[in-house]
């Protein structure tokens, strides 16, 4: 092989390497996610896990909650603002969502959990936000949420928001444009 | 030209004549021309729209354009100043110059030299097309954030297949430049002895081989998002559009570097010819350059610090952005000493490298500012970063590339340029300059945010300073057109070596030189080497 093929050559599969590499950030950026909490997503734990005896009785943290929707033609409330636990012991948040259109509409909830330094100290055992919601014209479902706060929580923190925001599924997304090409919420 | 001249260049150059000599060329002078020429097209679009910007911006209120329309204005002018202007004029320098420079006749792999290059048309045609859409042109900045990006209507498609385009054809001069200079060189010529202006070649080519690949998946994750259903950045799917800015600027910063790298070699060719004296501290210019290039890799969050990072990540960033500064700190001392008691004469090019070096050296300086994690709170999207980064780009970047066409056009066309009229260009050109960009960084610190059409009565006479500057510089680059068509036509003869104080291969051969730079190599000297 002439030498100048072989440069190319090698040039070339380090351009479709690096290509590959832009691909290979994806699940690099989720697994640092999932160890450093950076992008608020918080962590799951198995109820059969959560050590009674370990309760941090002398500590209590308020965590809040928020609702959001976004182009969805729904309600979402939920039935207490904010709780007090302790660390490591399991709280409990009903939330309730109704559809308020006259069509079927499935949802899924994205949660968020601020300040996000402490998203990982923040376990789920139970979460609507784990699958899609299916709701039928003017249904209306409760959901619960079980958690515990990690008893590793630093001291800084004394309490957190755990905030969902509900999109509709995009393989039904029907939203609509305007000349300007911005997205006009849908009227139903 | 005469039917007896016309066969005599037949006979020694085998030139094409006609279209065909342009459409078809895989000469590496005639497709260095293009990429020049285009990239002055480029320059003056770009330059327009830079021109309404400011306009716009003259006063406060909304005078002449709709906002939606404004912030094409800025996008588009980004994205053609960007891939369209500066970075095909570095490449066609380094078509016109490499082979020259190393002792080769042409390029290693001449018809890819001439896809790359014809790439280039087409894809900006395609981008320029998006003005006349419904929805108009890319309004959403250069930086194809989404979710703001994908809510484009028909021109979405048609940026990301332009920057697809551009991306391959970038990719393709790339490894020509590597494969040239790796294959090519004659003998003697040994990596140690290269020009400096071929090391940053070098460098930037691997910095594009490495950066672009990963723009162009970002991108194709954006078309996939928006039209297959897939979610990266969606996050109604579960994705996250913060993480399209850590992969956009993972390829973002090294592109800063491929736009300024090869104007570091540009001022590291002239300012020793000028002064009279061999390049201070060559060795360490080149290990500059790579720490330059390699340190860009791990310093991309800085353009993102008010994301929400995690502390010890804003830190990380903040000291491996300040720790380039070191290499470039090395650069600027030995251009400075490379003038030091040198015999120094301010022709054109060297007036327009020394202003490189210093304006260049407030544009570093502003960008240590923002390497600063806590004031960055304050800097972030406001007008002095774009002060900091027009001050990189115009009088660092664009200047260097002026400095390099007033110092090579006596070689390329025989003809000496006219010096009054490049003296003028360079003073109408580093005062406006300074009065376009300047009070960007006070208004800046005051708050006022980048990319809005409309702003608070508070900004309105440095708006309109600035505005005044931009016009002045936006005109002044009429005469640069003027000075070069002059060269072209005809002009005082250029003797072989055209300056006195320059050393390398390329001013060995004769002004203009041949078509094909060296057909038998070179003897490479001491004295050729490098200046």
């Amino acid at each position: 092989m002439r030498p100048v093929n072989k440069t190319t050559g090698k040039l070339a599969l380090l351009a479709v390497a690096m290509f590959g590499f832009g691909y290979l950030l994806v699940p690099i950026y989720n697994v640092f996610c999932d160890i450093t909490g950076l992008n608020g997503k918080t962590g799951e734990i198995n109820i059969a896990d959560v050590d009674p005896m370990a309760v941090d009785r002398h500590r209590t943290v308020t965590v809040e909650f928020d609702t959001n929707l976004r182009e969805l033609p729904w309600e979402f409330v939920v039935e207490e603002r904010k709780v007090s636990v302790h660390p490591g012991e399991i709280g409990e948040a009903v939330f309730r969502v109704r559809n308020t259109s006259d069509r079927d509409v499935i949802g899924r909830a994205i949660p968020s959990v601020a300040p996000t330094q402490a998203s990982v100290y923040f376990d789920k055992t139970e979460c609507f936000c784990f699958e899609e919601q299916s709701l039928r014209a003017g249904e209306e479902k409760e959901m619960v949420v079980r958690f515990v706060v990690n008893t590793e929580l630093p001291l800084r923190f004394a309490s957190l928001v755990l905030s969902y925001t509900f999109f509709e599924v995009p393989d039904n997304k029907t939203v609509n444009r305007n000349e300007a090409g911005f997205q006009i919420k849908n009227k139903s | 030209m005469s039917e007896a001249v016309a066969h005599h260049d037949d006979l020694h150059d085998h030139k094409p004549t006609g279209i065909g000599r342009w459409l078809f060329s895989t000469n590496h002078k005639d497709i260095g021309t293009m990429y020049l020429v285009f990239a002055l097209i480029m320059f003056f679009v770009g330059g327009a729209m830079a021109m309404i910007i400011r306009a716009e911006l003259f006063q406060p209120g909304l005078q002449y354009v709709d906002p939606l329309f404004f912030n094409s204005m800025t996008t588009m002018h980004a994205l053609i100043m960007i891939f369209g202007a500066v970075m095909p004029a570095g490449v066609g320098l380094a078509n016109w110059l490499i082979p020259m420079m190393i002792g080769a006749p042409d390029m290693a792999l001449p018809r890819m030299n001439n896809m790359s290059f014809w790439i280039l048309p087409f894809a900006f045609a395609m981008l320029l097309s998006t003005l006349f859409m419904s929805g108009g042109a890319p309004n959403g900045g250069w930086t194809m954030y989404p979710p703001l990006v994908t809510q484009l209507n028909d021109a979405f498609p048609f940026l990301i297949f332009t920057v697809h385009f551009l991306g391959i054809s970038s990719i393709m001069g790339a490894i020509n430049i590597i494969a040239t200079v790796f294959n090519m060189r004659a003998p003697g010529m040994s990596f140690m002895k290269l020009p400096l202006f071929v090391w940053t070649w070098i460098i930037t080519a691997f910095l594009l081989i490495a950066s672009l690949p990963v723009l162009a998946g970002a991108v194709t994750m954006l078309l996939t998002d928006k039209y297959f259903g897939t979610s990266f950045f969606d996050a109604a799917g579960g994705g996250d559009p913060v993480m399209f800015q850590h992969i956009f600027w993972f390829f973002g910063h090294p592109e800063v570097y491929i736009l300024i790298l090869p104007a570091f070699g540009i001022v590291s060719q002239i300012i020793p010819t000028f002064a009279r004296k061999p390049l201070f501290g060559y060795e360490s210019m080149v290990y500059a350059t790579a720490s330059i290039a390699f340190l860009s890799f791990f310093v991309w969050a800085h353009h993102m610090f008010t994301v929400g990072m995690p502390l010890a990540g804003e830190l990380f960033f903040m000291y491996a952005t300040m720790s380039i500064a070191v290499p470039t700190g090395v650069k600027i001392f030995n251009w400075v000493a490379t003038m030091w008691k040198g015999s120094m004469t301010f022709e054109t090019p060297m007036l327009f490298a020394i202003a490189f070096v210093m304006l260049f050296s407030i544009g570093g300086f502003t960008g240590l500012m923002m390497a600063i994690t806590p004031v960055d709170f304050q800097y972030h999207d406001t007008y002095f970063i774009v002060a900091h980064f027009h001050y990189v780009l115009v009088p660092g970047a664009v200047f260097a590339l002026f400095a390099a066409i007033y110092y090579w056009l006596p070689k390329w066309t025989g003809h000496m340029y006219d010096e009054k009229l490049g003296k003028l260009h360079f003073w109408l050109s580093v005062i406006s300059v300074n009065v376009l960009f300047f009070p960007q960084h006070f208004i800046g610190l005051a708050g006022m945010p980048r990319r809005i059409p409309d702003y608070n009565m508070q900004f309105a006479e440095w708006n309109m300073i600035s505005s005044l500057g931009g016009f002045v510089f936006g005109l002044s680059q009429l005469l640069f057109v003027w000075v070069v068509i002059k060269c072209i036509r005809g002009g005082e003869k250029a003797s072989d070596q055209v300056w006195e104080g320059a050393h390398g291969l390329e001013w060995t051969l004769s002004s203009p030189p041949p078509f094909h730079s060296f057909t038998t190599p070179p003897r490479v000297t001491d004295a050729v080497a490098h200046s």
